[in-house]
């Protein structure tokens, strides 16, 4: 096993280099002058050259490619261009706001999809199945916005239960240390600022958690059917098993494997930040951060915000590989 | 006299289908005494295997279902039980074997963790107990080095090894009845005898009935002391080996005991029976052997005989013995 984590995180450096390469030539790949893009046109020629000179465009690109890999060694993202900001320190505290929304999304993507997958398979052809399975379908072909607006129409407008926008009470706010603003509530020990911050999770992680939930639900039921008809199933049975131990014990965790990629890979793409959500609920996540540099040309931001995302869905897919070996003892990553 | 473990009486069990009801048992009676190695022989889709799963009642459902009759586990009929008492007799009184070793057990789970698991769900015993019970077991069907064995997973084992420890598993409780389905069919000849050995010495060691369900004749003149012949849902013929293979008095079962090669003898083709097993349906008319019959005359194909008993224990489901032609109608 270790020798198989060594080998596999030792993959992850060319794909890793290869990712740095492709976001620093993002900055080249603009087309004409890069400062101009950046200023607009009507900057006068001596801010062009500050700027050019700020992040190193006057250098030979193989000079500004080593320069620019010396500072991510260091931890160093650059400035962004329009707060002067370093933008390691600025994007941090986004980051931990899609990262607790991430984690709501998908604690309720995966609970409620794996669930409803099991009893969908466990009662085929019930009502219950063909229902979670037409919710499921509208699931994955709901454009997410509009149910985030509809969400907020509903709980929040009409029947005044849940919080709109924002991600705690700021009439009090509790001093943020970690930015996970559950943990920060918790080591503050103010519990009534948790309870309106998970109030404040709700409807987004709903909204964001339903598209990989009605895949999940889906991806559980077909991997579940597989193998309730699989001989070691009719072996369990014969032995006498309850048919709840029958699908949880034996059934559920050979139907996980397909589900634990799927997991992996939306709790990916939801960590890439959620724009179009983010914007409805003004969830201060990497997403709005991102989509801010893009409205206002910040390319260093653009570029560090592609490879922190780049580099935690490689994160994550190392992960998941290690991850199927914990559940599944045939495979032996050591043989490989 | 011996006493019946297991008694099936009249078993109907039905498919319900979209191309209609199928009855793939038909009518089935069968007895397996205590001590005793019953044979159950048929070719593919003759309901052998049906009727060992509807003894424990795990016939999928839907779209299978018993539509009749009786199966007294000694003396206890199990047709009207219900899930939870038909949980506390799998596994438990009766246990059964299946024929592929390479997929019957849980590949993400131990040797050990799957015969504990058995023995926990109906003794109750401690973990540790049941472990040392668990090695006790693998060590009675011939698993070498038990206590490494235990734990590991059945893909670390060959087909042969999973097969014990399948039968270690069906007998952790000692039932008082063993089913195995086709246990040595997708397994090497050499490994086939050990297998077979193995489960005979059960057998004879621990007085545990067994009800071996095979299309292999050199398996049940090897193994057993009575033999039921089925053909498309029904028992043709039932006797002692010897009769069986000596005086065979049902055509299909002649047919059968032909098609066996004999080392002492050549043969430019091998003896196959005619045509196929035939499409069940519930408005089958006649003997349902009558149209691949060699002997076959014209009451075969308007009404079905009876069992019959020809000798004290040799009973045959056909025109040429027994009924007179007067008594069908």
């Amino acid at each position: 096993m270790n020798s198989y984590l060594f080998k596999r995180v030792m993959v992850l450096i060319p794909v890793l280099i290869g990712m740095t390469l492709i976001v620093f030539s993002i900055i080249h790949a603009i087309p004409g002058d890069p400062a101009e893009t950046i200023l607009g046109q009507k900057a006068t020629e001596q801010s062009k050259e500050a700027l050019r000179q700020q992040l190193g465009l006057d250098q030979p690109w193989l000079q500004q490619y080593f320069n620019y890999m010396g500072d991510l060694l260091q931890g160093d993202l650059g400035t962004s261009i329009r707060t002067k900001t370093p933008i390691a320190e600025e994007m941090l505290p986004y980051l931990a706001a899609t990262l607790e929304l991430t984690a709501a999304s998908m604690l309720f993507a995966t609970f409620v999809g794996v669930n409803a997958g099991i009893l969908s398979a466990w009662k085929q052809n019930s009502w219950f199945d063909y229902a979670a399975m037409i919710v499921a379908l509208i699931g994955v072909s709901m454009p997410i916005f509009w149910l985030g607006l509809m969400e907020q129409l509903l709980f929040a407008i009409k029947l005044h239960w849940l919080p709109s926008i924002g991600r705690m009470d700021q009439r009090d706010p509790v001093e943020s240390i970690t930015n996970l603003y559950i943990i920060d509530t918790i080591l503050a020990g103010r519990w009534d600022q948790l309870w309106t911050v998970i109030k404040h999770l709700i409807l987004p992680s709903i909204a964001l958690g339903t598209i990989p939930m009605a895949i999940i639900a889906r991806m559980t039921r077909s991997s579940m059917l597989e193998v309730m008809s699989s001989d070691y199933i009719r072996t369990a049975k014969a032995k006498g098993m309850s048919q709840f131990l029958v699908v949880y014990k034996h059934a559920l965790k050979n139907s996980l494997i397909p589900v634990l990629t799927v997991v992996g890979l939306q709790t990916g793409s939801l960590l890439g930040g959620a724009v179009l959500t983010e914007t409805i609920f003004a969830w201060p996540g990497v997403g709005r951060y991102i989509y801010e540099a893009i409205s206002s040309r910040d390319y260093p931001v653009i570029q560090s915000g592609i490879l922190i995302i780049a580099f935690i869905f490689v994160f994550i897919n190392l992960l998941v590989d290690l991850l199927y070996a914990a559940v599944d003892p045939r495979i032996n990553y050591n043989k490989g | 006299m011996k006493q019946p473990v297991l008694r099936i009486e009249d078993l109907h069990t039905h498919f319900f289908t979209d191309r209609g009801e199928v009855p793939a048992v038909d009518g089935v009676d069968l007895v397996v005494n205590s001590g005793e190695v019953l044979g159950v022989v048929g070719e593919s889709g003759c309901g052998k295997s049906v009727t060992s799963l509807s003894v424990l009642k795990l016939v999928p459902s839907p779209p299978g279902r018993i539509v009749g009759g009786r199966i007294l586990l000694k003396g206890k009929d199990l047709v009207p039980l219900g899930e939870k008492e038909m949980r506390g007799i799998r596994g438990n009184l009766v246990s059964m074997i299946f024929q592929e070793p390479m997929t019957s057990l849980n590949p993400l789970f131990t040797v050990g963790q799957q015969i504990i698991e058995t023995v926990r769900l109906h003794r109750g015993m401690s973990r540790k107990a049941a472990r040392a019970h668990a090695v006790e077991m693998l060590q009675k069907v011939g698993i070498p080095r038990a206590e490494e064995i235990v734990d590991e997973y059945p893909h670390q084992l060959s087909g042969g090894m999973r097969q014990r420890v399948m039968i270690a598993m069906s007998i952790s409780l000692n039932p008082e009845l063993l089913i195995a389905d086709e246990p040595t069919t997708a397994l090497d000849v050499t490994i086939q005898a050990q297998i077979l050995d193995l489960i005979r010495r059960l057998n004879e060691e621990q007085g545990t009935a067994v009800m071996l369900i095979t299309h292999d004749l050199g398996v049940v003149a090897e193994m057993c002391h009575r033999v039921a012949v089925m053909y498309a849902g029904k028992v043709v013929e039932e006797g002692s080996v010897y009769d069986i293979f000596n005086h065979p008095l049902h055509p299909y079962t002649q047919g059968l005991i032909q098609s066996v090669p004999r080392m002492n003898e050549h043969r430019e083709r091998l003896y196959s029976i005619p045509g196929n097993v035939p499409v069940l349906s519930k408005d089958m008319q006649g003997c349902r052997f009558a149209p691949r019959c060699p002997h076959v005359m014209e009451v075969c194909m308007r009404s079905l005989p009876e069992l019959i008993r020809q000798e004290e224990h040799h009973s045959c489901r056909c025109w040429l013995h027994g009924s007179s032609q007067e008594d069908a109608v």
